[in-house]
C-alpha cells in the first residue's frame, strides 16, 4: 500500500493524466474541506465586513470578535428541528438541496489552483463549469415546486428566469475570452481552464487588459452577470424579503437550509474563480511581465508571508486592546493563539521551498477573495433591482454589449491574419 | 384666551419641532430604502437619529414624544448646555445628510426604482386631500409654516422645496431638501435664542368660550389638524384629529394604478405613513 502511494508521490504527474487518480482523490478531499472552511469563513467575514460598513460591530460574543460565531451557527442549524411541510412533495423536497450543493461543488473539479493543482484538466473545462453551475437552477426550481407554497414557487421561477437570461450574456463574455487564447503563433485556442491561464502567461498579458478596452468590457459583463447568476444583491430578487419572504428556501429549515447556504456561497466562489481564471490570470502573480527585476521579485516573494504576518499583527493588536477582565481571559488567549497560528503560517511562507509549492494557490485565493469582498460591498451599497429592470439589464444591455464585444474581439484578433492573406498576396 | 407663548418659548418650540421633523425624515429614509432593498442607509439614519433622541431625552425625559408643549408655552426650561448640544448636532448632521445623498441620489438602481413610480399630479393631491412632502413633491407650494404661519415661523428664513414630477424620486428629493431646510431653521433659532420666560401667564383653570376652532400645523408627514368644539365647560365637548398618514394613505390606489406589484412597496414607503395613525 505504502509503495503504491509512494509511486504516486514520486511520479511527476499533471492534473488529468491517467496515472493521477491518487492526487485527484487527494485534491477532491482537500477542496471539499477547504471549500467548507471557506464558506464558514465567508459567513463570518460577510457579517463582520457588512457590520463595519454599517457602523455596527457585528458578532462579538462567541469567541474573540465573534470568530466562533459561524461554528455556533452551524451547530444551531444541525440541532434545529427539520420541518417538512405536510403538503410538500417529499422526495423532491429532500433531493433539491442535495442537487444544488452537488452542482456547486462539482464545478470545482476543473478549477485550476495552479498549473499542477487541480483535480483534472478537462479539455472542455469552461463548458463543463458553465454547464454544471447552471444545473443549480434546476435544484432551485425543484425546491420551489416541492415546497407547494406561493413564495417559494414565485421565488424559484424568478430565480430560474434570471439565471437562464444572464447565462447568455455570461456565455458571450466567456467566448470572447476563450477566443483570445487562440491568438498565438499556432492559432490554437483552448477551453481548458489550465490552458487558458497558460495562454495568458504565454501572451504576457491578462485577458482583462487584452485589446483594451474589449477585455475589460467582457470582464465587466461577466462580473455583472455572475452576481445575477448567484442571486446576490443587487440582483437578489429570488430572496427579496419585502416581496417574497425568503424566496425558494422559505419552507426550508435547519440542515437543509444550511445546504442552500453552503451552495450559494460555494457558487459565489465558483463563478469568482471562473472570472479569475479567464481574465485575471488565474494563479499568476500580479503583472509578471511588467513588474520584473530583482526588486519586484523580492517584493512578490515576501508578499504572501507579509499578508499573513499583517493579519497576525492585527490579532495581537486586538489582543492588547481586549478588556482586562477575568471573563475575557479565554477570549484573549484564543485570539493570541489565532495570531500565533497566522504568524507561523506567514513565517513558513518565507521558506522558499514551501513558497514555491503554494504561491499559485495563494495568488488564486487572493484574487477570489477580492471578488468575495466585492460581493459584500455590493450588498452593502446597492438597492434591489425590480424584476422587469433586471430582465432589461440582462437582455437589452448586457447581451448586445456581449455580442458587440464578441464580434469586435474576433475582428481585432483576425486583423493581422487578414492583412497577411489579403494585402500581401 | 390669546395667551401667546413668550419669545423664548416659541424659539425652543421651533427647535424641537424641526428636530422632530428631522427624526421623522431620517426614520422614513431608513425604512423606505430598506423596503427597496438597500440595507446600509437605514443604519446610518439610526446612528444620526440617536443624537436627536439624546437631546430630547436630556430635555424632557421622553425620547420620541417631546411632551413639554403646553397652552401658553413650554413646561420645562432647557437644560444647561442645550444650545451647545443643538449646535454640535447641527455641525454633526450636515455632512451626514450629504452621506445619505451620496449613497442614493445618483445611484442608478435607486433612480430606476423610484423615478416615474407612483406618480401623483398636483390636482390629484388636492382632490385627495394629500398634504405634506407628498403634496409638495407634486409641485404644489403649500407649507403651513409659510401659508398660515404659526409659532414664529414667519421670522425664520427658509425655503419650501418643491418637486416637479410627483414621483417617488421627487418625494425623496423633497424630503432630503426639507432636512436641510430644517437644519437652517434650527440654526437660526438657536443662534438667536432670546432670554426670558418660556411660559406665558395662563390661568390654572381655563374656560374656553362656546364655539368651535380648527387649528393645524405642518407635521413632518403632512397637515396635522385639531378640531375642538367647546360648550363653555373646562373640558372640550368634542375633539377630532386630522392625521396626515390616514389622509395620505388614500392616495395609494391612485398611485398604484398601472404600476407593478413590486412598486407597491416603494409607493407605500414613499407615503411615509405610520399605521398606528391610520388604524384608529
Amino acid at each position: 500500500m505504502l509503495d503504491y502511494i509512494k509511486s504516486y508521490l514520486t511520479s511527476n504527474l499533471t492534473p488529468g493524466s491517467a496515472g493521477n487518480m491518487f492526487w485527484a482523490f487527494v485534491y477532491i478531499v482537500v477542496i471539499f474541506l477547504g471549500l467548507s472552511v471557506a464558506v464558514i469563513a465567508m459567513n463570518w467575514l460577510e457579517r463582520k465586513i457588512l457590520a463595519h460598513m454599517q457602523v455596527r460591530l457585528g458578532p462579538m460574543r462567541v469567541g474573540p470578535h465573534g470568530l466562533l460565531q459561524p461554528i455556533a451557527d452551524a451547530i444551531k442549524l444541525l440541532l434545529k428541528e427539520d420541518i417538512m411541510p405536510a403538503e410538500a412533495d417529499g422526495f423532491v423536497f429532500w433531493m433539491a438541496p442535495i442537487f444544488v450543493v452537488l452542482a456547486a461543488f462539482t464545478v470545482f473539479i476543473v478549477v485550476p489552483f495552479g498549473p499542477t493543482h487541480a483535480v483534472t484538466d478537462m479539455n472542455i473545462g469552461v463548458l463543463f463549469m458553465l454547464g454544471v453551475s447552471s444545473l443549480s437552477a434546476l435544484g432551485i426550481v425543484m425546491a420551489g415546486w416541492a415546497s407547494n407554497s406561493h413564495y417559494p414557487l414565485i421565488g424559484a421561477l424568478r430565480s430560474s428566469a434570471q439565471m437562464v437570461s444572464y447565462e447568455i450574456a455570461m456565455g458571450m463574455a466567456v467566448i470572447s475570452a476563450v477566443m483570445m487564447t487562440s491568438l498565438n503563433q499556432q492559432g490554437t485556442g483552448t477551453l481548458s481552464m489550465i490552458g487558458i491561464v497558460q495562454a495568458q502567461q504565454a501572451q504576457g498579458i491578462w485577458f482583462i487588459f487584452k485589446f483594451f478596452p474589449l477585455g475589460l468590457i467582457a470582464f465587466f459583463i461577466f462580473a455583472v452577470a455572475m452576481v445575477a447568476e448567484t442571486n446576490r444583491a443587487p440582483f437578489d430578487l429570488p430572496e427579496a424579503e419585502s416581496e417574497l419572504t425568503a424566496g425558494f428556501h422559505t419552507e426550508y429549515s435547519g440542515f437543509r437550509w444550511s445546504l442552500f447556504f453552503l451552495a450559494e456561497y460555494s457558487a459565489m466562489i465558483a463563478v469568482s474563480s471562473i472570472a479569475v481564471t479567464l481574465w485575471l490570470g488565474g494563479w499568476l502573480r500580479p503583472f509578471p511581465n511588467l513588474l520584473t527585476g530583482a526588486k519586484w521579485d523580492l517584493f512578490f516573494f515576501l508578499f504572501p508571508g507579509i499578508t499573513f504576518l499583517f493579519l497576525a499583527g492585527m490579532c495581537f493588536y486586538s489582543t492588547v486592546r481586549m478588556p482586562k477582565h477575568p471573563l475575557f481571559r479565554i477570549q484573549t488567549i484564543g485570539l493570541a493563539g489565532f495570531g500565533v497560528v497566522l504568524g507561523l503560517i506567514g513565517l513558513i511562507l518565507f521558506i522558499p521551498a514551501v513558497r514555491e509549492r503554494v504561491q499559485d494557490i495563494y495568488w488564486f485565493s487572493m484574487k477570489v477573495a477580492a471578488f468575495m469582498y466585492l460581493y459584500i460591498w455590493y450588498r452593502g451599497t446597492f438597492p434591489r433591482y425590480r424584476f422587469d429592470q433586471l430582465m432589461k439589464v440582462g437582455w437589452k444591455i448586457l447581451l448586445p454589449m456581449g455580442l458587440g464585444v464578441l464580434i469586435l474581439t474576433a475582428g481585432v484578433g483576425l486583423w493581422p491574419l487578414m492583412q497577411q492573406t489579403i494585402w500581401n498576396r | 384666551m390669546g395667551d401667546k407663548a413668550p419669545h423664548r418659548g416659541q424659539h425652543i418650540q421651533v427647535i424641537l419641532k424641526d428636530l422632530n421633523r428631522l427624526t421623522d425624515h431620517q426614520l422614513w429614509l431608513g425604512k423606505h430604502t430598506l423596503d427597496i432593498g438597500t440595507i446600509t442607509p437605514h443604519v446610518y439614519t439610526f446612528r444620526d437619529r440617536e443624537e436627536i433622541l439624546k437631546i430630547f431625552e436630556k430635555y424632557c425625559g421622553a425620547r420620541l414624544t417631546t411632551h413639554a408643549f403646553r397652552i401658553g408655552g413650554l413646561q420645562y426650561e432647557t437644560y444647561d448646555g442645550f444650545e451647545k448640544d443643538v449646535k454640535n448636532f447641527l455641525t454633526f448632521v450636515a455632512p451626514k445628510i450629504d452621506e445619505y445623498e451620496e449613497l442614493l441620489t445618483t445611484n442608478r438602481i435607486w433612480v430606476e426604482r423610484t423615478k416615474g413610480v407612483g406618480i401623483l399630479s398636483g390636482q390629484d393631491c388636492i382632490a385627495l386631500g394629500v398634504t405634506g412632502p407628498v403634496l409638495r413633491a407634486s409641485g404644489v407650494e403649500w407649507d403651513l409654516r409659510k401659508a398660515q404661519p404659526y409659532a414664529n415661523y414667519k421670522n425664520f428664513d427658509f425655503e419650501i422645496p418643491v418637486g416637479q414630477n410627483g414621483d417617488t424620486y421627487d418625494r425623496y428629493l423633497v424630503r432630503m431638501a426639507e432636512m436641510r431646510q430644517s437644519l437652517r431653521i434650527i440654526q437660526q433659532a438657536v443662534d438667536a435664542l432670546p432670554e426670558g420666560p418660556i411660559m406665558a401667564k395662563v390661568p390654572k383653570v381655563m374656560k374656553p368660550p362656546v364655539g368651535e376652532v380648527y387649528h393645524s400645523i405642518e407635521a413632518p408627514k403632512g397637515e396635522l389638524g385639531y378640531f375642538i368644539v367647546s360648550d363653555g365647560a373646562t373640558q372640550h365637548y368634542l375633539l377630532r384629529v386630522l392625521p396626515p398618514s390616514f389622509v395620505n394613505l388614500q392616495a395609494l390606489d391612485t398611485m398604484c394604478r398601472g404600476q407593478l406589484v413590486a412598486d407597491v412597496i416603494a409607493v407605500i414607503g414613499t407615503l411615509d405613513i405610520v399605521l398606528g395613525e391610520v388604524d384608529r
